[in-house]
């Protein structure tokens, strides 16, 4: 079937089996391999993208049901060579280590941010709370996010 | 790597439209809410649908409202706004209380209640919640609309009265005066279901003694969703210590839960009786609370 979403921006029109995950969709025939898979069981949460500004578990969604939905991944974070004040935190905080599970991470902190901009260590907490890190421990990723908090993007209009 | 088996999709754009799509795709067609629980069903093939029927653009099932006896929810209700919502966490305290343990703030963006009561997990934690809350559901088909109590809804695990061409539209919730309801749950780790969870609700008499209670647990092996010999000894008692230890006691012993990875019979019975005191106090608390307010409110 034909599938066609907004994907960081860009109309994408693609044909894919019903059967297959955003996932896949995202990775394989976009070719947009930041986004990461990890449990296949919408447990660990390294595939998270952004759906109509969301965080959700891409391997537990169909690319059939994101067609007409506007969907983000890490590579959609960068505007115009800068880097998303999230990103920068998790580089200025060492918020990733082997950065398997930092696309994600980064995403549902900008989800978080963007609803509520000054969120405590226990709201960043909880936002990430579907998320698993085997190796920070979380707390430098609790730092990146107060750090992308303490440093939000001027906005640029346009 | 894990891929649900091929099937054909179709997206609908009414309940009217669903309903036709499932008539004439036939027996092997099914509907996809939240998918949280159907497709990693699909990955393993414990499901096996040879049509999906999209509801994700039925806005129409997609509202909470209130009126002066009946607080209704539409199906395709998230997870994450039952959790966000003013009016739910005003009149149904427990709804809040479980959501705040469902699953993880990700998987509620997407999961739904109509989709959870469909489902029947027997973990499910908002069986439990909508059995205590004495909630009727509607169930509409080709033919007309029917509604149903949680008792009839749910026939045991993962089988409930909706026949495969009908769709669950609303959920509705009786709303009592001086009313307060609570859940607690215990989890290995933050976002799994339940080793055991329990829910209470009560209504307070104007002398303050209980007029009503329910009583539920969660995944303990609870065929008629709440515990009528706990509900039995708090109706008509003052809320009082003793009276909750009481009422516990009997949920720990009505209730048959399995041993598993979860845990060993004896303690899910422990947690039973204790999450059942720790609910009841909490109810209790919060019906005397409403009621003061409601007092107040009078000129
Ligand atoms: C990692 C993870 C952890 C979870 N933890 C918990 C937890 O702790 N507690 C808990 O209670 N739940 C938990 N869940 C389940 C979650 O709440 C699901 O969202 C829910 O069980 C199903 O909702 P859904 O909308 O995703 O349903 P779907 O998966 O879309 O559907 C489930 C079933 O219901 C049917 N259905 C859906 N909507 C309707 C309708 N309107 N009418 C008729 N039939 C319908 C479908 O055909 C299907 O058979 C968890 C899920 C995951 C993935
Ligand atoms: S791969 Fe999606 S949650 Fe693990
Ligand atoms: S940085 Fe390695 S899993 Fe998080």
């Amino acid at each position: 079937m034909q599938i066609a979403m907004t994907v960081n921006g860009e109309q994408v029109t693609r044909d894919a089996e019903p059967r297959v995950l955003l996932v896949h969709f995202i990775r394989e025939v976009l070719g947009l391999t930041g986004t990461h898979t990890g449990c296949d069981t919408s447990n660990c949460g390294v595939c998270v993208v952004l759906m109509d500004g969301k965080p959700v578990k891409s391997c537990t969604v169909l690319a059939a049901m994101a067609a007409g939905h506007d969907v983000r991944t890490v590579e959609g974070l960068a505007k115009n060579g800068t880097l998303d004040p999230v990103q920068q935190g998790f580089m200025e905080e060492h918020g990733l280590q082997c950065g398997f599970c930092t696309p994600g991470m980064m995403l549902t902190a900008r989800a978080l941010l963007d609803s509520n901009p000054h969120p405590d260590d226990h709201q960043i907490r909880e936002a990430i709370s579907g998320q698993i890190c085997r190796c920070t421990g979380y707390a430098t990723i609790v730092r990146s996010v107060h750090w992308a908090a303490n440093h939000a993007a001027e906005e640029v209009p346009g | 790597m894990q891929i649900p088996a091929a099937f054909d999709y179709a997206r609908a754009d009414s309940v009217e439209h669903a309903l036709e799509l499932l008539e004439q795709h036939g027996p092997e067609s099914r509907l996809i809410a939240g998918g949280h629980s159907l497709l990693p069903m699909m990955k393993l093939r414990l499901a096996r649908p040879e049509w999906l029927v999209d509801i994700n653009d039925l806005h129409e099932l997609d509202f909470i409202s209130e009126d002066a006896e009946v607080l209704r929810i539409g199906a395709l209700t998230r997870h994450a706004t039952l959790l966000e919502s003013d009016v739910i966490a005003r009149l149904f305290a427990i709804i809040t209380d479980a959501e705040h343990v469902i699953a993880d703030p990700v998987v509620r963006n997407r999961g739904t209640i109509g989709g959870s009561l469909c489902q029947a997990d027997p973990a499910e934690d908002l069986s439990t919640v909508c059995h205590v809350l004495s909630a009727e559901v509607v169930i509409r088909g080709r033919s007309g609309e029917r509604t149903l109590s949680m008792a009839d809804l749910h026939r045991g695990p993962y089988e409930t009265a909706v026949a495969q061409d009908e769709i669950l539209t609303e959920i509705r919730l009786p709303v009592r005066p001086r009313f307060g309801s609570a859940y607690e749950k215990v989890e290995r780790r933050v976002g799994d279901w339940a080793i055991v969870a329990a829910g209470a609700a009560v209504s307070l008499a104007g002398d303050g003694s209980i007029e009503q209670a329910r009583v539920g647990l969660t995944a303990v092996g609870l065929d008629s969703g709440t515990v009528t010999r706990a509900e039995e000894a708090l109706r008509g008692g003052r809320p009082s210590e003793e009276l909750f230890v009481e009422a516990a006691r009997l949920a720990g012993e009505d209730c048959s839960p399995d041993s598993d990875q979860r845990g060993p019979v004896d303690y899910k019975r422990h947690l039973a009786d204790e999450l059942t005191r720790r609910v009841l106090r909490r109810a209790c608390r919060r019906a005397a609370e409403q009621g003061a307010e409601q007092t107040c409110r009078l000129p």
